[in-house]
């Protein structure tokens, strides 16, 4: 097997307040491969955006990354000092984030940000940084980039300023993209288009993508793989077919039947009843077994271990091999 | 960024408790050093108010009376220095008053002239966004674009004004006691316009909830509504306003005073006694300004320590 | 663009009418011209031929009109106490006045946004902690008080400075400058901390919050996650963000320095409007007062209105919106 563009063990993000710790990550683990596409789904709160920041380094105090290793093609770059995680931000890991209206500083032309994050990672002139973000922009689908490169922010419309973003996140060709939830924030219309353009650099330039999102939708179509997030724990992660279609932890079936289909219209969508815990009261055990419709004893003890199950795998008791026959 | 935003949950579950509950609740849990702070503050401020308050008791001499001052005794050095006499603890000014003596009867014109200054004020500014926001459309636009005008100005100039046309109108007519009251009506004048803001936008809010809307609807008469419902739901900021405003009602009287344009010398309040003493700065009596202005300052900075407490207990987004 | 500033213009002289009928009415009600020009045994008559040839028994209307426009022609009537011309004394009294103002707000501005920048970014250290402390003095000591202070500490004990006036002034014109000479810079520095430390604290304060507001915003975070270097995020994005602002507030602010500076002139004895308008009011000399308010509100208003155009040209969200709306 060759070696994945990111790699995340174990990985466990705190929160110190001045009342508790909170544990908002709590052993993850996966691997993403060079021209795979990963998504990262669940709840709001879930830990999906977390986890991202976590991988890029961008957990600010009094957040802190407490264990685990991430390793980027093979180098470790958790509790890297600052100034070189600095470097590995923008250049081998670029980020897009939720809002794009929020996302470019409305006071500088969108010219200048991208020559800006060019030039800080590559010795580029300035006329070769701009001729550089000039194609930049026509490979992210801007018309007449060479006039709309001296544009601010805010004389572009959302759709357009997610494409000015991708262009940032690209610029310096990394290795890996982090997309946390790029279309939540668009039009309906224009969602499509990010998400095949997203789709479709990671395919050119062989980029790892991480797509975060909590749109079902976009993960059926988009990713190769599918991680279900669930109070910041996988609660199952594998191929993205045999996941929606055939999904093992119980929350992960709850989470595709809330996926409207057009065959199925006349099945009602079923609801997973009750909320997600909040970060200060997660139940001992599983986290999901308030929740569960087959819960049983041992899941308010025993926390899961993800189970292999073919090409998925899954964190819930149900999947333990043939222990209860055993016993 | 939902997921991101993770640890502030934990903080907006509380009940709604009243605003009180939750001044007690965020502050003095919360930053027990500031709080200290806050405690040391308010010792100080209360201490000022008893000072004022008992000064008669207190003093050696009344500084307001004439007779009581006798020019042998001009300009004496603090007790501790080696021309210091007694009872003359921190010393004498050129009229032979005690320093002592005249920051504590000084001290009781500031703090009734702020007091006053901050309860006029207040009753203006309430009254007229009340009616503001109750009553909407013209009157609401006349007062407050008034309100907004005047806001440009620094409250110093506006009370110098009133200040100036006062005496123009009075002449000499003018005694100490219509002094106290021409500046309690200019601090008025120019400290109306923040309470009358916050009221009108609390009434503005208030007015559409369903309560006001169920006492109109039983005929209560607008005035009864406006004092009995929609007031009370006010007071919290418009506490911290006066608080924070009795701090600059202190000061404007104290320059006013300062700039000869408050008390006169005969009944002088701390702003007047620094004006006399700054002209003793350069003879090497240090002592006739440094005093009163010690105690100014005191005053001033307890206030606004108490003030900045109460704004942020009250209302924690601020900080 | 053109009907915004339009629009802001009528709104500027709307204030300034308002605030002339209050001159006027000083003017004409508190003070009453005739009884300062004439003597105790001057007679009814006299005093009615005095009234009348100065135009104080036309209707309130036609004399507010002429008082207005007398006013456009910068005539203010004559000082009570020095027989002059109002206008010509501002005048005489407006070069000390600005140089002050525009120094104190220099002063202010750089002070402010150093010590604002400094206790955003290092929020923890001691001398963040100690230019808060700073700003929580500046903010509550009286002007006169900390006048009177560093009276005493640089000119009583030390020597160092002079305690009054402009030091030696050169004619410019009609223009006196005290800025040409060393005993005028001298002179200027100690008024200048005075005046200037409360907007200081006001614009440290705000530099503060501001910036640490912007801190947080997803360009921020997102400028992080791109790599750039973290002097490039201060001093680039978070600075350039906070300045718009923080100038706008720091431009409004001029006109309360101009206000203010009658405080910090009577200290120091400084020769400019301030230290006029507060004689004025010890010795009730009301054209002084009410041309001081007209020139002070003149000021205010033209101030604001620039302040607003201006903020149109630094921010270019709002000057394509305007330009919209226009």
């Amino acid at each position: 097997m060759t070696q994945p563009v990111l790699s995340v063990r174990n990985l466990e993000v705190e929160f110190v307040t001045r009342r508790a710790t909170l544990r908002a990550i709590n052993g993850v683990s996966f691997d993403i491969a060079k021209g795979e596409v990963l998504g990262v789904v669940g709840e709001s709160g879930a830990g999906k955006s977390v986890t991202g920041l976590a991988v890029i380094g961008l957990i600010d105090p009094p957040g802190r990354i407490s264990a685990g290793e991430i390793e980027l093609s093979g180098t470790r770059i958790d509790h890297l000092p600052p100034e070189e995680i600095r470097r590995v931000r923008g250049k081998r890991i670029g980020m897009i984030f939720q809002d794009p209206l929020t996302s470019l500083n409305p006071l500088y032309k969108i010219g200048d940000q991208i020559i800006e994050t060019i030039r800080t990672h590559t010795n580029l002139s300035e006329s070769a940084a701009r001729r550089r973000a000039i194609d930049l922009l026509a490979e992210v689908g801007i018309p007449a980039p060479e006039k709309r490169i001296d544009g601010y922010p805010h004389e572009f419309s959302g759709g357009m300023r997610q494409r000015v973003v991708i262009a940032l996140a690209i610029c310096a060709e990394p290795e890996l993209i982090i997309a946390d939830e790029p279309t939540t924030a668009l039009d309906v219309s224009v969602q499509a288009q990010i998400i095949a353009l997203i789709k479709r650099l990671g395919r050119d330039h062989g980029t790892a993508v991480m797509l975060v999102t909590h749109d079902m939708g976009v993960i059926a179509e988009t990713c190769d793989r599918v991680a279900v997030m669930y109070s910041g724990r996988i609660a199952e992660i594998g191929p993205v077919q045999e996941v929606v279609r055939n999904p093992l932890h119980p929350y992960a079936k709850g989470l595709m039947g809330a996926i409207p289909t057009l065959a199925g219209e006349d099945k009602r969508l079923v609801q997973i009843p009750g909320s997600m815990p909040r970060l200060s009261a997660i139940p001992p055990g599983c986290p999901f077994n308030p929740r569960c419709a087959f819960v049983f004893d041992r899941c308010r003890v025993e926390r899961p271990e993800p189970i292999r199950q073919g090409t998925q795998s899954v964190a819930c008791h149900l999947f333990e091999p043939a222990k209860e026959t055993a016993a | 960024m939902s997921d991101a935003a993770i640890p502030d949950r934990t903080q907006d579950h509380q009940p709604a408790a009243g605003w009180f509950r939750r001044a007690l609740d965020s502050d003095i849990f919360y930053s027990f050093r500031r709080s200290k702070l806050t405690m040391v503050a308010a010792a100080i401020t209360l201490l000022f108010f008893l000072l004022a308050i008992f000064a008669s008791w207190l003093a050696v001499q009344n500084p307001f009376d004439p007779a009581q001052l006798q020019l042998m005794n001009s300009r004496i050095a603090p007790l501790w220095s080696a021309d210091g006499q007694s009872p003359f603890l921190l010393g004498t000014d050129e009229q032979g008053r005690d320093v002592l003596s005249a920051i504590l009867y000084g001290l009781r014109i500031s703090l009734a002239v702020g007091l006053a200054g901050v309860v006029f004020a207040g009753a203006l500014g309430i009254a007229l966004g009340l009616v503001a926001g109750y009553f909407g459309g013209v009157v609401d636009t006349v007062i407050m674009r008034i309100a907004d005008v005047q806001l440009t100005f620094p409250a110093i100039l506006i009370a110098l004004l009133v200040n100036g046309v006062a005496k123009s109108l009075l002449g000499n007519r003018l005694d100490e006691m219509s002094t106290l009251g021409v500046l309690v009506i200019a601090i008025g004048l120019s400290f109306w316009v923040q309470y009358a803001r916050t009221v009108r936008g609390s009434v503005m809010v208030e007015k559409n909830k369903d309560y006001v809307a169920a006492a109109q609807l039983i005929g209560l008469p607008a005035p009864k509504i406006m004092f009995r419902h929609v007031l009370p739901n006010t007071m919290g900021p418009i506490l911290v306003i006066a608080t924070i405003n009795l701090a600059l009602a202190i000061i404007t009287e104290a320059t006013l005073s300062f700039l000869g344009a408050g008390m006169p010398d005969t009944m002088p309040s701390l702003g007047t006694l620094i004006r006399i003493g700054n002209n003793y700065l350069f003879a090497g009596e240090w002592w006739i300004v440094a005093f009163p202005g010690i105690a100014l300052a005191g005053l001033i900075l307890s206030i606004n320590l108490l003030g900045d407490w109460l704004r942020d207990a009250l209302n924690p987004k601020l900080r | 663009m053109l009907a915004f500033t339009l629009r802001r213009f009528l709104q500027a002289v709307g204030v300034m009418l308002a605030v002339g009928v209050i001159a006027f009415a000083m003017f004409r009600f508190a003070g009453d011209p005739v009884n300062q020009m004439v003597s105790i045994d001057t007679s009814a008559a006299q005093r009615a031929e005095i009234r009348h040839s100065l135009g104080l028994d036309d209707p309130v209307l036609v004399q507010f009109g002429r008082y207005f426009i007398n006013a456009l022609q910068f005539k203010f009537g004559v000082s009570y106490q020095f027989r002059l011309p109002v206008s010509s004394l501002l005048a005489e009294r407006m070069p000390a006045t600005l140089e002050l103002a525009i120094v104190a707000t220099i002063f202010a501005m750089v002070a402010g946004i150093l010590m604002g920048v400094y206790s955003a970014l290092r929020r923890d250290t001691i001398l963040a902690k100690l230019f808060q402390a700073i700003s929580l003095i500046g903010i509550s000591l009286p002007t006169f008080l900390i006048g009177i202070l560093l009276i005493y500490l640089f000119a009583v004990t030390l020597g160092w400075l002079p305690s009054f006036g402009r030091g030696e002034v050169v004619k410019l014109g009609w223009w006196s400058t005290g800025l040409l000479t060393v005993s005028g810079w001298k002179a200027i520095i100690m008024p200048a901390i005075t005046l200037g430390l409360f907007q200081m604290t006001l614009i440290m304060r705000l530099v503060r919050a501001e910036m640490l507001e912007v801190l947080r915003t997803d360009y921020i975070r997102f400028a992080r996650a791109r790599g750039l270097t973290t002097r490039a995020i201060h001093f680039g994005h978070a600075l350039k963000n906070t300045l718009v602002p923080v100038i706008t507030v720091a431009g409004l602010q001029f006109g309360s320095v101009i206000a203010f500076s009658i405080i910090t002139e009577t200290v120091f004895q400084w020769p400019g409007m301030g230290l006029l308008f507060v004689q004025a009011v010890q010795n009730v000399d009301i054209p002084i007062m009410a041309a001081y308010l007209l020139m002070v509100s003149l000021i205010f208003v033209t101030i604001n209105l620039v302040v607003d155009i201006l903020y149109t040209v630094v921010d270019p969200r709002l000057r394509s919106t305007v330009g919209r709306a226009a």
